[in-house]
């Protein structure tokens, strides 16, 4: 490594003295492979499994099965749920990544750790923790029966309260990593031009950390999206009411492996379609 | 609309402890080296620090119970944090629209106060399409547009170079002269504070050292900071009628006074010689040439010996005499441009 | 813009992959590398692929296969059978399989990885309901009650098909709130009281420990389920696959099984 050092090292702008008259170059020089290699790696770790699918999808029958009314059911219902979720998520996850970025509180510590608990809890166990809190027996869900006549598992409300629990670390921690980053003195600015904290919140922090909210709905969106562990063990698995895609996957891999890879496609490329024409909104934001 | 304030902050290793009056239409600066608490203070005015004693009050009524919103001020910052997501004119409108005001109402204020700074043409520009002079103007007219009644600028010039500092500087003074409500802006820099102020306070580490008018302060300064500053050899010695006895040298001056005095000259009174001088009853002292440097068209020779003290000489005396450092050289300066008065 | 875009790109498959990592919770993962018999000099290993529902009975045998042959390992991958069937048509090196269904194991067979299976235990189904009944349930016919929430096993996985033909021979139609993945999750939602009634195995409500109360009834007769078990055909151990294969069909074998619930073929 140190010979070939060496050698390459008059090629490079920066080292000068070599009487070779080197083109000037915008930048450093060379890109580091020290960072490209990993990172082509990285990449084909990540996309040669999408590869994979594409190449065993069955294409001959690929349009039969999309037709099939279960399979745009379950795609209804998936794209419905993830994103009555990420709404819930936003409404309450927003304010509490507010709290813990801006308010100091004795515990606050503890409680940025616990917002992280579903991330590392593998989702069958949340679904588990679900029932055990909101199911019929459940310590609320209980009252929910029987104050509301209200109940959750079995329901496609029910998918809905998984996704969300199971997505909103995913939002919580980027809109408090924005709200971090954010220059706190343009709502200092704000309070001094008469603004209250609710204003500067809505006028001036929001439209600040708009891209780390945006970020972190989109991430959150599909994380919910490909949710299966805590959906199928708290609002179980029924075609119509909470049959998502992903329980559909999971059900079709026990006998037709091919159907599950159209099913899989299906929710990849749906996605991908979504998310991509919901950038072109949010091109104008600065 | 009289501002009387007693601040006190106190900060682990920091305690700032002044208190300042400034009249209606008048604009007093607060001026000191960098961490001497000048912002610090302007914090505590705004509310955007809290205070840990003292008062504030504005034409009567208290202001430091109320919270920062609350508080009938407008601030201009040090780089003026323009909101990145609103237009000019919406940055200027936010205040009204914050006190209540409608839309169109907040709008129409904001268009008459950009027309006022000269900015009409750039209303919808977002704040990073605009030049820093430009943007200073519009921090300027977003801070009056909430009408205050205490006008509040920190470092208001600091982000400008140097050719755009020049015109916005006497545009500000233009703009802060149409101001009749109390003004307190925060500067390190002599010359801003000088042309834009009324009134000088000099803090250093969190107390007022000195203030009074600009000439005033240029004139008699009473610390080395504020000497440097305004560019005089300063010292502190004891008069005893015709003369000020600092350390073992007796520097003779026009003044008559007696106990405590400052003694200050300008760098330029001060003569080189290689030789002792003799005749007309200067003041002379012999010195050791520590450096030199370039001071604008002249040379700068700092001298140590009995007094430390600065010389501008020609190049071409440089040239002359052929100073270099460590030498021993003869330094005097006349009676008649010295300046004595009480400590 | 750009950041933005390559943001989504990157933050797409990761959670989705985070989704569907939950459907490995139930199933450990084969550690094919480590999983073949270790090498020429001492110690042996034994591979056996094992539905789920076998996992106590199998670990019993494990040991007493250890016992009578010092020097080896058996190592398990318990799952669904059609998971495991699709583990060993990808490759996944292995000495035995057994499923809980002549269904998944004929993928196997007809993919001339298995040698001929033999059928080394019945199950059959039963009512659980959780301790204390509270929808006071008592016999098949109970289950259509539609204030009664009944959950079944996914037509697609065995106890779903067996709980399909048993409500068949019934002539019942029963609307099931949900239709679990597997039998263990179906047991979980009896057991937290959320499901009134649920069709799974009577070896599931004797594993319950007391948890849920089974109830037998006679249709179960018409959709009993046969485990077959099969040894390899490129079983790595060679004749310890065998051996193990027959100590699961001996007469030890049917004891530990038989203590669990299930039914000698």
């Amino acid at each position: 490594m140190a010979t070939s050092e060496r050698s390459e090292r008059p090629v490079n702008p920066s080292g000068g003295a070599a009487g070779r008259a080197a083109p000037p170059r915008k930048g450093s020089g060379r890109l580091p492979w020290m960072l490209v290699l990993p990172a082509v790696l990285g990449l084909a770790f990540l996309v040669l499994p999408l590869a994979g699918l594409l190449i065993r999808a069955p294409w001959p029958t690929l349009l039969q099965r999309l037709a099939e009314p279960q399979v745009l059911e379950a795609l209804r219902l998936s794209l419905f749920c993830a994103t009555v979720a990420t709404a819930l998520c936003l409404v309450f996850g927003v304010p509490l990544a507010w709290l813990l970025a801006r308010v100091s509180f004795p515990g606050r510590r503890l409680m940025r750790a616990l917002v992280t608990v579903p991330l590392v809890l593998p989702p069958v166990v949340g679904g588990v923790a679900l029932l055990l809190v909101l199911g019929r027996r459940g310590l609320v869900g209980q009252w929910l029966e029987s104050t509301f006549g209200v109940t959750l598992p079995f329901t496609t409300a029910g998918v809905i309260v998984a996704e969300a629990f199971v997505a909103m670390p995913f939002l919580v921690i980027s809109v408090e990593g924005a709200l971090r980053g954010a220059d706190q003195r343009y709502e200092e600015a704000a309070a001094t031009l008469g603004a209250s904290r609710w204003t500067v919140f809505r006028r001036v922090t929001l439209p600040l950390i708009m891209p780390g909210v945006v970020a972190g709905a989109v991430l959150c969106w599909a994380r919910a999206l490909g949710e299966f562990g805590a959906t199928i063990t708290f609002a179980g698995n029924f075609p119509g009411t909470t049959r998502t895609m992903p329980l559909a996957v999971y059900l079709a891999l026990e006998t037709e492996p091919e159907a599950a890879i159209v099913l899989s496609l299906v929710l990849l490329a749906v996605s991908v379609i979504i998310l991509a024409s919901l950038r072109d909104r949010w091109v104008t934001t600065p | 609309m009289t501002l009387h304030a007693h601040l006190v902050v106190t900060r682990p290793a920091f305690t700032l402890d002044i208190s300042l009056t400034v009249a209606p239409g008048e604009v007093v600066a607060l001026l000191g080296p960098n961490g001497a608490g000048k912002t610090t203070a302007l914090r505590a005015l705004a509310g955007l620090t809290a205070l840990a004693r003292g008062e504030i009050v504005l034409d009567g009524s208290p202001l430091h119970t109320l919270s920062v919103e609350e508080r009938p001020i407008g601030m201009v910052f040090q780089d003026y944090l323009l909101f990145p997501h609103l237009s000019a004119l919406d940055n200027v409108a936010f205040g009204p629209r914050c006190q209540g005001v409608s839309k169109a109402e907040a709008r129409r204020t904001a268009a008459a106060l950009l027309d006022r700074v000269g900015l009409t043409d750039h209303a919808t520009a977002k704040p990073r399409r605009l030049s820093g002079g430009q943007a200073q103007r519009v921090a300027l007219a977003r801070a009056l547009a909430v009408r205050p009644r205490l006008l509040l600028l920190d470092e208001p010039l600091a982000a400008l170079d140097a050719h755009t500092r020049l015109e916005v500087r006497s545009q500000l003074r233009r703009h802060l002269a149409d101001f009749d409500g109390a003004t307190v802006l925060v500067t390190h820099d002599p010359l801003d504070a000088m042309v834009l102020a009324d009134r000088l306070i000099v803090i250093e580490h969190g107390a007022i050292v000195q203030q009074g008018v600009p000439a005033e302060v240029a004139r008699r300064p009473r610390t080395d900071y504020v000497a440097r500053l305004v560019g005089l050899n300063l010292y502190r010695g004891v008069a005893d009628g015709s003369g000020v006895k600092v350390g073992q040298l007796l520097i003779s001056t026009s003044d008559r006074l007696e106990g405590p005095a400052f003694v200050a000259f300008a760098p330029a009174a001060v003569a080189l010689y290689r030789s002792r001088p003799d005749g007309s009853p200067r003041n002379v002292w012999q010195a050791r040439i520590e450096g030199v440097e370039r001071h604008g068209d002249n040379v700068r020779v700092h001298l140590d010996g009995p007094i430390v003290a600065f010389a501008d000489i020609t190049p071409a005396a440089l040239a002359d005499l052929d100073l270099t450092p460590g030498q021993q050289v003869w330094a005097s300066v006349k009676a008649t441009e010295t300046h004595a008065y009480p400590a | 813009m750009f950041r933005r875009l390559s943001r989504w790109a990157v933050a797409l498959p990761v959670a989705l992959a985070l989704g569907l990592s939950g459907c490995g919770s139930g199933e450990p993962a084969t550690s094919a590398a480590s999983a073949r018999s270790a090498g020429a000099g001492g110690a042996k290993e034994v591979t056996v692929f094992a539905a789920a529902s076998l996992t106590g009975t199998f670990t019993e045998l494990g040991k007493t296969f250890e016992a009578a042959h010092p020097g080896t390992t058996v190592r398990f991958n318990f799952g669904s059978s059609a998971t495991l069937a699709q583990q060993l048509t990808q490759g996944a090196p292995a000495d035995v399989f057994a499923a809980a269904s002549p269904a998944t194991m004929k993928t196997v067979t007809d993919a001339s990885l298995a040698n001929a299976p033999t059928t080394f235990a019945r199950n059959k189904l039963q009512i659980a309901v959780p301790a204390g009944n509270p929808a006071k349930v008592d016999e098949l016919q109970d289950l259509a009650d539609p204030k009664v929430k009944v959950a079944l096993c996914a037509d697609q996985v065995p106890c779903g098909a067996a709980a399909v033909k048993a409500l068949g021979a019934a002539g019942l139609k029963v609307t099931p709130v949900t239709l679990e993945q597997d039998v263990k999750a179906t047991l979980t939602k009896v057991e937290l009281g959320e499901i009134d009634a649920a069709l799974v195995y009577e070896t599931d409500v004797i594993a319950s420990a007391g948890k849920v109360r089974g109830i037998a009834f006679p249709e179960a007769d018409k959709a009993i389920n046969d485990y077959p078990i099969a040894t390899l055909t490129k079983a790595p151990a060679g004749d310890l696959a065998k051996q193990f294969f027959d100590l699961v069909l001996s007469q030890q074998g049917e004891d530990v099984l038989t203590k669990a619930g299930f039914e000698a073929p």
